[in-house]
């Protein structure tokens, strides 16, 4: 991401706010949500700013996040623009509905503080929640700090109501590390992020009584499965309509997404560390540490997991003589979620394929310090059998 | 409130909920569907749970409905009409939507009194202005005619069967009507699909008043219940006569009975012309029908001194005179 020189002002704001400021100059017409940590400081923030009149969105105060989805389908297919929030055993709760919402075509964004699953009850970082979510058919951005969380809402927006997605897309930010740490972030004026998102015009809004429409209804086997092919459809066009926005958003941004994926020092490197979200900065500094010992070292960060570009990744690691794909959540009985997926896009597209590493790392919260990360590329370095599954910081 | 006959015209105009659904022959819950779409004379839009309803009326790519209908899951009806209701109060708010339109869910016993119990509370404790409509056939039907909590003491069914060792459900149904006013909503009301007109001029009046409603509305089902299709009106009148299904509302707090039977008929009435009550009338099980008949004595007798204390309310009842004005 290269950041515009001319910033007009930062502010000092936690990754939980910066969401809630998204929503704020989104202004959506109902957002129902339910507290969870560490989701709540999104939406008491949201709703503070509802309550000093600088928006004016419905909250619905839901008893259950079953409820929150529920009623945000039913807000969405009525024709409203739509935003929640939520956090693990939510989202968990919640995941009936978020496949309906897909199915349904609902543009909802859904802003995630990442958090790990029960049980034991926990309530700090790690991606399970979303990773549970990852084949209901939304798209899926994560975040790496603050000012990507605000930017990825804004974008979201505009990504799930363009006509060839119409998709619930969610954004994720990690629990407690950015959403309640302060960072400096730029906020951009109102009136810019009204421009970006424009009004949503729904297609088939249920409260035009003059024209019925029957919405959900029954599929039986002459039609679901063609009805599921259009949910492929969508998530392929999410794809191009995520690089148009990119263009769009760095005109009124100056900031860039450029692609899918942010590669840091990945041109040249021989080692390559493919890693979602927060960690994703702290193995920068760890990067910059070893490249000054002479260590050709690299980062891959997707911002975008669904659709999943495994094409461009393939490639984008082709050069590399190993990978290690650090993955935050764990599919049991088999290895990460993400590197299943870069396991398969190598496979897919390169006749040679570099060596590809799998570590386990921050269930629950565990501290991943740079050190970890350090003695992931020494591992590489030294070339363990990359057939075993390794983990970082666990006491065995 | 029309007559029979502006019902019926104003029927042929609307054709809101119109026959081409799958719904079985005697099945009650068109009755109900069709006589409370009727009574509404503003734009209405269909919430509907999981259920026979849902399942018979919208095999894509058909459709019985002529109005706006949504239908999400099982178990969340009231979130999404709380959902649809204030995406409508927001985008009238914001002058994207130039008329009035009234809510109305629809959901079965399993969809209300059990799996949806919790959406439905939280609607109703938020004040969305809608109405919910349970078609109470007291089992789970769509599936088969397995128990829920709604079906009656010693009813037979598919997962609470009569056998050497059974006589059937074994546990009281709740009362969800009762639990329904506990949430203070303006209007809350028990109906019978045998009682149109009572249930015409409740529909009504649930959609007049500035928040949530409610009609629990009895419903006949000839496959679960075991009776001829053609008896389905009757079976359902014999749930008011015996008191059974006492037909009552409580509006902005206020009990009223809105039917007394001239001759309370004895339970077995009611019990004897459906199959699912069969085993209860071979020997050996008069006990259980005592205990049925003094369960329903003393439920009635708390009804009507719950309702004593108010203003008399002639028959054809309190809410109609109400809405007649």
């Amino acid at each position: 991401m290269r950041v515009a020189t001319e910033q007009k002002r930062l502010t000092l704001i936690t990754g939980a706010e910066a969401a809630a400021h998204a929503m704020r100059q989104i202004n959506p017409d109902v957002v129902p949500v339910y507290p969870i940590t560490p989701q709540t400081p999104i939406i008491e923030t949201f709703a503070q700013f509802i309550a000093d009149g600088q928006c004016d969105t419905e909250i619905i105060n839901v008893e259950s996040e079953h409820s929150a989805m529920s009623a945000a389908v039913g807000a969405s297919c009525a024709g409203a623009r739509v935003m929640t929030a939520t956090s693990s055993q939510g989202l968990a709760l919640m995941l009936e509905i978020v496949y309906i919402a897909a199915s349904m075509r609902c543009p909802i964004v859904i802003a995630v503080g990442s958090r790990a699953l029960s049980g034991p009850i926990n309530i700090h970082c790690d991606h399970s929640d979303s990773m549970m979510a990852r084949d209901a058919g939304c798209v899926q951005i994560f975040a790496e700090n603050a000012q990507e969380a605000y930017d990825l809402m804004i974008i979201a927006q505009r990504l799930a109501e363009d006509r060839r997605v119409l998709v619930p897309v969610m954004v994720m930010q990690d629990g407690f590390t950015i959403t309640h740490s302060a960072e400096p972030v730029a906020l951009l004026p109102d009136e810019s992020v009204r421009e970006f998102v424009g009004q949503y015009e729904p297609l088939y809004p249920l409260l035009d009584t003059d024209r019925p429409t029957t919405q959900g209804p029954f599929a039986l086997p002459d039609y679901y499965f063609e009805l599921k092919r259009q949910q492929v459809d969508a998530l392929e066009a999410a794809r191009t309509v995520w690089l148009e926005l990119q263009e769009r958003f760095a005109e009124t941004s100056g900031r860039r997404y450029e692609g899918f994926f942010e590669e840091y020092k990945l041109s040249d490197a021989e080692y390559a560390l493919v890693i979602l979200s927060s960690t994703a900065g702290t193995a920068k500094v760890v990067i910059d540490r070893l490249r000054r010992k002479g260590v050709k070292v690299g980062l891959l960060k997707p911002w975008l997991f669904r659709p999943f570009p495994a094409e461009e990744i393939a490639q984008a690691l082709a050069h590399a003589h190993a990978i290690a794909v650090l993955d935050r959540a764990i599919s049991f009985g088999s290895w990460g979620p993400m590197y299943l997926e870069i396991s398969a896009a190598l496979g897919r597209y390169l006749h040679e394929k570099p060596v590809l590493y799998n570590y386990i790392y921050g269930l629950g919260g565990r501290d991943t310090p740079p050190e970890s990360i350090a003695s992931v590329v020494t591992d590489m370095q030294n070339e363990l059998d990359p057939r075993v599954l390794r983990y970082l910081g666990l006491r065995e | 409130m029309p007559n029979t006959k502006e019902l019926a015209r104003h029927e042929e105009v609307q054709k809101r909920f119109t026959g081409a659904h799958a719904l079985c022959a005697g099945c009650g819950i068109p009755v109900c569907v069709r006589t409370i779409l009727n009574v509404i004379e503003e734009p209405v839009v269909a919430i509907n749970a999981t259920g026979c309803l849902e399942v018979a009326t919208t095999r894509y790519p058909t459709t019985a409905w002529n109005i706006p209908w949504i239908h999400v899951a099982f178990e969340n009806a009231a979130a999404v009409a709380s959902g649809v209701e204030t995406a409508y109060r927001v985008l009238r708010r914001r002058g994207r939507i130039p008329k009035e339109i009234r809510f109305v869910a629809f959901g079965g016993d399993g969809g209300t009194y059990d799996i949806g119990l919790q959406a439905l509370s939280g609607a109703l404790e938020r004040g969305h202005r809608f109405l919910y409509v349970c078609y109470d056939n007291e089992a789970y039907m769509n599936t088969g005619n397995q128990r829920s909590g709604a079906t009656p003491f010693a009813a037979q069914t598919s997962t609470a069967p009569v056998g050497e060792k059974s006589f059937g459900k074994p546990q009281r149904r709740k009362d969800l009507t009762e639990i329904v006013a506990a949430h203070h909503v303006p209007y809350v009301a028990q109906a019978s699909i045998s009682d149109w007109y009572d249930l015409a001029v409740k529909a009504r009046k649930a959609v007049s008043v500035d928040g949530p409603a409610f009609l629990n509305v009895l419903s006949t089902c000839p496959r679960g219940w075991g009776h001829p299709t053609d008896q389905s009106i009757k079976i359902a009148r014999l749930g008011v006569e015996t008191c059974y299904w006492p037909l009552y509302e409580v509006s902005e707090g206020r009990w009223c009975l809105n039917y007394i039977p001239e001759e309370k008929l004895p339970i077995t009435e009611w019990l004897r012309p459906q199959r699912r009550f069969a085993h209860l009338f071979e020997s050996g099980h008069e006990a259980l029908l005592a205990q049925i008949q003094r369960q329903v004595d003393e439920d009635w007798e708390k009804l009507v001194r719950r309702c004593e204390d108010l203003p008399p309310s002639p028959f054809p009842g309190g809410a109609m005179e109400e809405v007649w004005r």
